[in-house]
């Protein structure tokens, strides 16, 4: 025990600072509120879907928990059901025998809800496209707030776009 | 070669790899495979090919490993009806493999009990198949349910517990059907492919320089040893060799890929035994590690670093020292937190004798590479088969007994510090020369294979080049094929709480499985 407290002790804090929110990722204004907003802001609870990714999302999203980024010390979680979730961060190009799981997440995470789409992938069904197994882009399936590229996205990219979806749009 | 001890007439398969082709009846194949099992062969993959086009019918492939490399045995089938011999009794991975190419190619296994579909679910109907040349990929079929029936465990105080296919954690979809009584589990059934997404069906669309792009992506946390499989697969069928300073490169981005993975698992089986200090150490540690990748190459998980014909980016200045100077930081931080876990009696009492899956059972179903190896199944490709830059570097290979998480943590441990090892022998040495040459466009019907010891185990790149440079079918085999069936079996008499923890220590690919 004595060397694990030693080894928190000589770590210290490595949480680096979180980045500002970037209107050029959001694809649907102001869908909820500024009050609504305000309150999800505090204390957003986040649950993922992987609809189909190579897993190269997932390993970002990883890397957004871990202690440089730190997503919980922004009031922000991830939860294991959607009914307990405000925003909904979905992954991959949406494959066809993803597609059923992914609206019935969607029909079970209760209103006020957003929608984050992450990759390439969720973005535009980058490299995999539409197929017979592929519905392609997140939005295709159900409708999205922000869209974050990148293959896979940085976790600072992951964290912007989040952070973009529950601020409300500057001036607007 | 080894084909000539089994007296069939095979063709070296020119590339890197050592691996002979050979073309058999389908009435020779159960006695083929039962004669090289005997010889410790182990499966590697099996797949189906339209070959209709090519005026015969289908074909069924089987990649054997023997002692002394790769056996691709092609099955020519008939046009109507194509059927061959099952062979999940002597090699019991091949079942659900056996139910995939029924899935995509519409080739049936005879003697096979199983007969259930294995990728297909609602997406397209039964009777259609994929992989066939004449399947449109633009085609669109209405969804349909996904009846599938799951063995029922029936018993006073037997009930099911259904998982999935979208997990309570940031986890890759896929379905586990536990039967248990009390907290104990009876049977667990697993149903994946949820994640497919037409993978095999995309790569017959591209040409084999756009190819490498989508080979990275079949499972993105192992993307360094997908990427090579497919440009040894390519370099093979084109008669290229990368240059020697490629080769060297490539062996560096493949243990960093290794370092990475092997440190986020570390962290996460802390994590789900409680101690979260695990999880925030070991990811501070494959941060740092991340970054470095993406200064030096571009791309923090080193994705579109490896191409056909060598690597798209050079180590420059001092990149070699700062690598090095992070592997003489990062080495004393993981010995410390061996140590702790180690001793921490929370953690070894949730590792010890959990999820266990003993040797005898590992070499029967055919366990592979890193949990073959914690269960005494002692393969490694940079071992037995060493292609440069491994074939200077006397690897070491790691392995435990144990078959327990405890096991599945300790080579992990073991291999991090082996492949800092290789990584500072690489860096010490590194040729000189350019980092790519040209790739010939290889003409059609050339075979290629790629096969590479990536960090979860051994990746096979099955390649036959079609005319201009394109495709003709490309078979992507990720290890996880092996390794779910060993799964099911390691959650046995172990609680419902414990299968988290027992499915990290194994962390397989679904979407590199699912395809």
């Amino acid at each position: 025990m004595y060397q694990l407290l030693k080894q928190v002790v000589k770590t210290g804090l490595v949480s680096e600072a979180p980045p500002a929110p970037d209107e050029a990722l959001r694809e649907i204004a102001d869908r909820l509120g500024e009050t609504v907003l305000k309150h999800l802001g505090r204390a957003l609870a986040i649950r993922h879907v992987d609809a189909g990714s190579c897993n190269g999302c997932e390993l970002e999203i990883h890397a957004a928990n871990s202690p440089y980024y730190n997503l919980e010390r922004l009031g922000i979680k991830f939860v294991a059901s959607p009914r307990h979730a405000d925003l909904l961060l979905v992954t991959g190009p949406v494959s066809r025998n993803m597609e059923e799981a992914l609206r019935r997440t969607y029909d079970a995470t209760p209103e006020p809800k957003l929608v984050v789409a992450i990759g390439d992938c969720g973005c535009t069904g980058g490299i995999f496209g539409e197929s017979y197994a592929s519905c392609g882009r997140v939005a295709n399936v159900i409708p999205v707030d922000v869209a974050v590229p990148g293959c896979p996205p940085t976790p600072i990219a992951i964290m912007q776009g989040i952070l973009t979806a529950i601020t409300a749009r500057a001036g607007g | 070669m080894p084909a000539s001890e089994l007296h069939v007439e095979a063709e070296r398969i020119p590339g890197a790899v050592p691996a002979v082709h050979a073309v058999i009846e389908p009435g020779a194949l159960r006695e083929l495979c039962e004669q090289t099992r005997t010889r410790g062969a182990r499966l590697v993959a099996l797949w189906g090919s339209d070959e209709t086009r090519r005026g015969a019918g289908f074909a069924l492939h089987v990649a054997l490993a023997l002692p002394r490399g790769l056996l691709w045995l092609s099955v020519p089938l008939a046009h109507e009806h194509p059927r061959y011999p099952g062979i999940a009794d002597l090699f019991p991975a091949a079942n659900r493999m056996q139910r995939a190419a029924y899935d995509l190619v519409g080739i049936h296994p005879d003697g096979n009990p199983d007969h259930r579909k294995w990728l297909r679910h609602g997406a397209w109907p039964g009777g259609v198949f994929p992989l066939r040349k004449d399947f449109d990929p633009a085609r669109r079929f209405a969804p349909a349910g996904d009846g599938y029936p799951f063995v029922k465990v029936e018993g006073e105080g037997v009930h099911e517990i259904p998982v999935g296919p979208v997990h309570a954690g940031t986890i890759e979809p896929g379905h586990f059907r536990f039967s248990i009584v009390g907290e104990e589990i009876l049977r667990l059934e697993q149903r994946l492919g949820y994640k497919h997404k037409g993978i095999e069906k995309r790569f017959e669309a591209l040409t084999l320089a756009e190819g490498a792009r989508l080979a990275g992506r079949v499972s993105g946390d192992s993307t360094v040893a997908f990427a090579w499989a497919y440009a040894q697969a390519v370099e093979g069928a084109a008669g290229t060799a990368p240059p020697p300073r490629a080769a060297a490169l490539r062996g560096c981005l493949l243990e960093l890929e290794r370092i990475a993975n092997h440190l986020g698992d570390l962290g996460y089986l802390g994590n789900d035994v409680a101690l979260s200090f695990g999880f925030f150490q070991f990811w501070r540690l494959k941060e740092d590690l991340l970054r470095l990748n993406g200064e030096l190459f571009g791309h923090r998980y080193l994705m579109d670093t490896i191409v056909p014909g060598g690597v798209a980016r050079d180590l420059g200045g001092d990149a070699a020292a700062k690598i090095v100077t992070a592997l003489d930081r990062l080495e004393p931080e993981v010995q410390r937190l061996r140590a702790i876990y180690d001793e921490h009696a929370g953690v070894q009492d949730r590792f010890m004798t959990t999820g266990q899956v003993a040797p005898e059972l590992a070499a029967r179903m055919g366990l592979t590479g890193l949990a073959g190896r914690a269960s005494g199944i002692r393969h490694d490709l940079r071992v037995d088969h060493p292609v440069a830059p491994y074939d200077t570097l006397q690897v070491r290979i790691a392995a435990a007994d144990g078959g327990d998480v405890a096991a599945r943590a300790a080579v992990r441990f073991d291999e991090l510090f082996e492949s800092a090892r290789l990584l500072r022998l690489l860096l010490a040495h590194l040729p000189g020369g350019p980092i790519t040459v040209p790739v010939a466009v290889p003409p059609a019907r050339r075979l290629g294979v790629g096969w590479v010891e990536g960090w979860r185990g051994d990746v096979l790149v099955a390649l036959d080049t079609a005319e201009g440079g394109r495709i003709h079918r490309l078979h992507p085999h990720d290890p996880s094929w092996q390794n779910w069936p060993l799964l099911e079996r390691a959650v046995l008499g172990n609680i419902v709480p414990d299968f988290p923890l027992i499915n990290k220590s194994f962390n397989l690919s679904y979407s590199g499985s699912d395809v």
